[in-house]
C-alpha cells in the first residue's frame, strides 16, 4: 500500500502529514510523532471551551454539507441534562469521487481516535461509535488494532490520562448501503434498522441515536480538531479563507496523470488541483468536465475552472464543494454515458421510503438509456428537465437532490451531447 | 467496560462487531451454515457485542456480520438464530439484512470478486475489467464458477476512486486494474486456491 499521492507542499500537509509513514498506525509510533497531545490538554479543559476553540477555528463539516462544526456541537444539550450523550463518527465514504476518509483510517487511525475523544469530551458524550462502511476491510483492521491499543495505553475507557473522565469507543461496520452516510440515515442503521433516514426535526442534537442526544460528524472533521486544539484557532486559519479557513483533502479522480488525495489550504484554483498538482490530464488531451465536489456536485466546465475553490466560490458557480472530490473527464468522455452511470448509483441507492425519489431516479436512469441506444426523443430533454424539478427538495433526505444537481447541470451544459445522441445517434466526445 | 481479559477469542469488546467478514480465503469452496451460538466462541461474541450498546436492538448488524464472517453467507437459519438472541421476529431480521448489498443470502465461491464500474472508474474501463473477469472465470454476473471458486459481481463505488479501477476480492482491495491485468489475477487466485489453471 504505497503512497504516491502527496503534495509537495509541506506548508498545506498537516491533517496528512504522516500518511505514508507505516510507523504512524501504530501507538509508539503515533506517540513519537507527539499523538494523544491534544487529547491531554483537552482532558484539562472545560466541554465548553474545546467548543470555543472550534468554533473561534471556522472548521466547517469535512463531509459534504459544510456546516460550522463548532456551532452543530454547540447545539448539544448541556452539563444540566443528564441524559446519555453520543458522538457518531460518520465513516461511511461512499460518495463517488470520495476515498479520503479512507486514507486518514488506513495510515492514522490514532489521529481520528484522538479527534473523537476530543469531540466526545467537547459534547459531554460517553460513548463514540465510529460507523465505518463495510467494504474498507483492510482499513477496518488497521483501525480495530489501533482501538484495541488505545484502550489498552488507558487512552480510551475509564479515567483517560488520570483525568477522571471516561469515555468507551466502539467501531461499528456496516454493510453496503450508500444511504447510511446521511446522518439520519446512519443513526436508523446503528440502530439495527433499515438505513432509512428520518424526517427532521427532532434533529439529532435532541433526539440522535438511542432516543439520546447525538452529534454526526464526519472521520475528516474529526482529523482536524486535535491540531486546531494543539496550536489554536488563530493557527488554523492563516489557511483557506474567511468563511472557509483551513486546509482540505481533495480527493482527485478520472482522467488525470497523477490522482490521488492532497491537502491543500481551501481556496486553490480548480485549474491548478487538475494541471499543476495532479500533472495534468493523460497523452496532453483536452479537458472536457469536472465533477468538482464528488458525483451529487454540479458538473462544470473548463472556462469555470478558475473559481475560488471554497464553500462559497463553488456555490458562485452553481457547483459546491461537497467532499472536495473532482473527477476529471477528458474530451473522450461521453458526457451521456457518464451521467447515465451515476444516475444508476443513486437508483440503486435509493431507500424507497419516498415515492419521489424511488421512482424518478429509476425514470432518469431509464430515459438517459433510452436516449443512449438510439431510442430517445427530444421530447426526453424536457421529460429530464420535469423530472429535475420533481426531484428537488420534495423527500426525506437529499439522495433525489443529489441526482438532479449533475443532471440539470448537464442539461443545461451540454445539452449537444444529448441532441446528438437523440437526434443523429452519435456523440460529441472525440 | 471490561478489557477483554480472559476471553478467548483475544478480541477487546469494543472491536467485537467489526471483524472483517468477507474473508481472505476461506478454506474449501463450500460455505457452512453451523449454528452461530452453540459454541462457546458464538456466545462470547454475542455477549461481547452486546456490551456495547444500551439495548439488543443495535447489535443487529454486528450479529448478521458475525454469521457470514464464520459462514461465508447470512441462511435463513442464521437469521432466525440473531432474532432469537435479539428478541426481534425473524421477519424483522430479515428485512434488515436484505435492505444491505454486502449480506451474501446464498453460499458463494471461494473468491468473491466485486468489480466498481461507478463513475471514476467507468472513466477508467471499469465495465472492460468486469467483462474480462466474466470471460476469464466463464460465469456470469453474480453466479459462482463450476469449480466453486469464482462469484463475480458489479459494485458501487468502493471509495478508493484515485486507484481505479478498484476490484475487492473477498476482503482485499486490487487497484488501478485494467482490462489487461485480469487473467494474471485470476491465475493468481486460481494458484492460491492451490488448483493451479483448473
Amino acid at each position: 500500500m504505497a503512497y504516491p499521492h502527496r503534495h509537495e507542499n509541506e506548508t498545506t500537509t498537516l491533517l496528512s502529514r504522516h500518511m505514508g509513514e507505516e510507523k504512524a498506525r501504530h501507538l509508539d509510533g503515533w506517540l513519537e510523532r507527539g499523538g494523544y497531545e491534544a487529547l491531554r490538554k483537552a482532558v484539562d479543559m472545560e466541554p465548553d471551551e474545546i467548543t470555543g476553540v472550534v468554533k473561534d477555528s471556522g472548521l466547517r463539516g469535512r463531509g459534504g454539507a459544510g456546516f460550522p462544526t463548532g456551532m452543530k456541537w454547540s447545539f448539544m444539550p448541556g452539563a444540566d441534562d443528564d441524559r446519555p450523550h453520543y458522538l457518531c463518527c460518520n465513516a461511511d465514504e461512499s460518495e463517488p469521487g470520495a476515498f479520503k476518509d479512507r486514507e486518514i483510517m488506513r495510515w492514522t487511525p490514532h489521529l481520528l481516535i484522538e479527534g473523537c475523544l476530543i469531540a466526545a469530551r467537547a459534547i459531554r458524550a460517553g460513548h463514540v461509535y465510529i460507523y465505518v462502511r463495510g467494504e474498507f476491510f483492510p482499513v477496518i483492521r488497521i483501525l480495530n488494532d489501533a482501538v484495541s491499543e488505545a484502550y489498552e495505553a488507558g487512552y480510551i475507557g475509564e479515567d483517560i490520562l488520570g483525568s477522571g473522565w471516561s469515555c468507551d469507543l466502539t467501531v461499528h461496520i456496516g454493510a453496503g448501503a450508500y444511504i447510511a452516510g446521511e446522518e439520519t440515515g446512519l443513526m436508523s442503521s446503528l440502530e439495527g434498522r433499515r438505513a432509512e433516514p428520518r424526517v427532521k426535526p427532532p434533529f439529532p442534537a435532541q433526539h440522535g441515536i438511542f432516543g439520546q442526544p447525538t452529534t454526526v460528524n464526519n472521520v475528516e472533521t474529526l482529523s482536524a480538531v486535535p491540531m486546531i486544539l494543539s496550536n489554536g484557532a488563530d493557527w488554523y486559519r492563516q489557511w483557506g479563507t474567511e468563511k472557509s479557513p483551513g486546509t482540505k483533502l481533495w480527493c482527485c479522480s478520472g482522467h488525470l496523470n497523477r490522482p490521488g488525495n492532497y491537502e491543500l489550504a481551501l481556496g486553490a484554483p480548480l485549474r491548478d488541483i487538475i494541471y499543476d498538482v495532479c500533472g495534468g490530464i493523460p497523452d496532453g488531451r483536452d479537458l472536457r468536465a469536472v465533477i468538482p465536489g464528488g458525483s451529487s456536485t454540479a458538473f462544470l466546465t473548463p472556462d469555470e475552472l478558475d473559481c475560488e475553490t471554497t464553500y462559497e466560490g463553488l456555490k458562485e458557480v452553481g457547483s459546491s464543494l461537497g467532499t472536495a472530490s473532482p473527477i476529471v473527464m477528458d474530451e473522450s468522455t461521453c458526457l451521456l454515458k457518464a451521467m447515465r452511470r451515476i444516475a444508476h448509483f443513486y437508483a440503486h441507492e435509493s431507500c424507497g421510503q419516498c415515492v419521489q425519489c424511488r421512482e424518478g431516479t429509476e425514470w432518469v436512469t431509464k430515459i438517459l438509456e433510452r436516449i443512449e441506444h438510439g431510442e430517445g426523443k427530444m421530447q426526453d430533454i424536457d421529460n429530464l428537465y420535469d423530472l429535475c424539478e420533481q426531484l428537488t427538495g420534495r423527500t426525506i433526505c437529499v439522495l433525489a437532490d443529489s441526482v438532479v444537481f449533475p443532471l440539470k447541470s448537464s442539461l443545461d451544459k451540454f445539452r449537444d451531447e444529448y441532441e446528438a445522441h437523440i437526434l443523429r445517434d452519435t456523440c460529441t466526445a472525440s | 467496560m471490561s478489557g477483554g481479559e480472559g476471553m478467548s477469542d483475544g478480541l477487546h469488546p469494543a472491536v467485537a462487531g467489526s471483524q472483517p467478514y468477507m474473508l481472505a480465503d476461506r478454506q474449501g469452496s463450500a460455505s457452512r451454515d453451523e449454528p452461530l451460538f452453540e459454541s462457546e466462541e458464538g456466545r462470547e461474541r454475542l455477549e461481547k457485542i452486546l456490551s456495547r450498546y444500551p439495548s439488543k436492538r443495535p447489535a443487529l448488524l454486528p450479529l448478521l456480520n458475525y454469521a457470514q464472517e464464520r459462514n461465508g453467507w447470512v441462511s435463513g437459519s442464521a437469521m432466525e438464530e440473531i432474532a432469537d438472541a435479539l428478541e426481534l421476529t425473524p421477519a424483522y431480521v430479515h428485512s434488515v439484512a436484505t435492505f444491505y448489498t454486502m449480506y451474501n443470502r446464498r453460499p458463494i465461491g471461494r473468491y468473491l470478486v466485486q468489480v466498481c464500474t461507478n463513475i471514476s472508474c467507468h472513466l477508467n474501463r471499469g465495465e472492460e475489467v468486469m467483462e474480462r473477469f466474466l470471460q476469464e472465470t466463464g460465469t456470469r454476473p453474480g453466479e459462482t464458477s463450476e469449480d466453486g471458486l469464482f462469484t463475480v459481481m458489479e459494485v458501487e463505488c468502493l471509495g478508493a476512486c484515485g486507484f481505479a479501477t478498484v476490484v475487492q476480492v473477498n476482503d482485499e482491495y486490487v487497484e488501478d486494474v485494467t482490462p489487461e491485468k485480469v487473467p494474471g489475477i485470476v491465475k493468481e487466485l486460481r494458484d492460491r486456491a492451490g488448483q493451479g489453471g483448473a
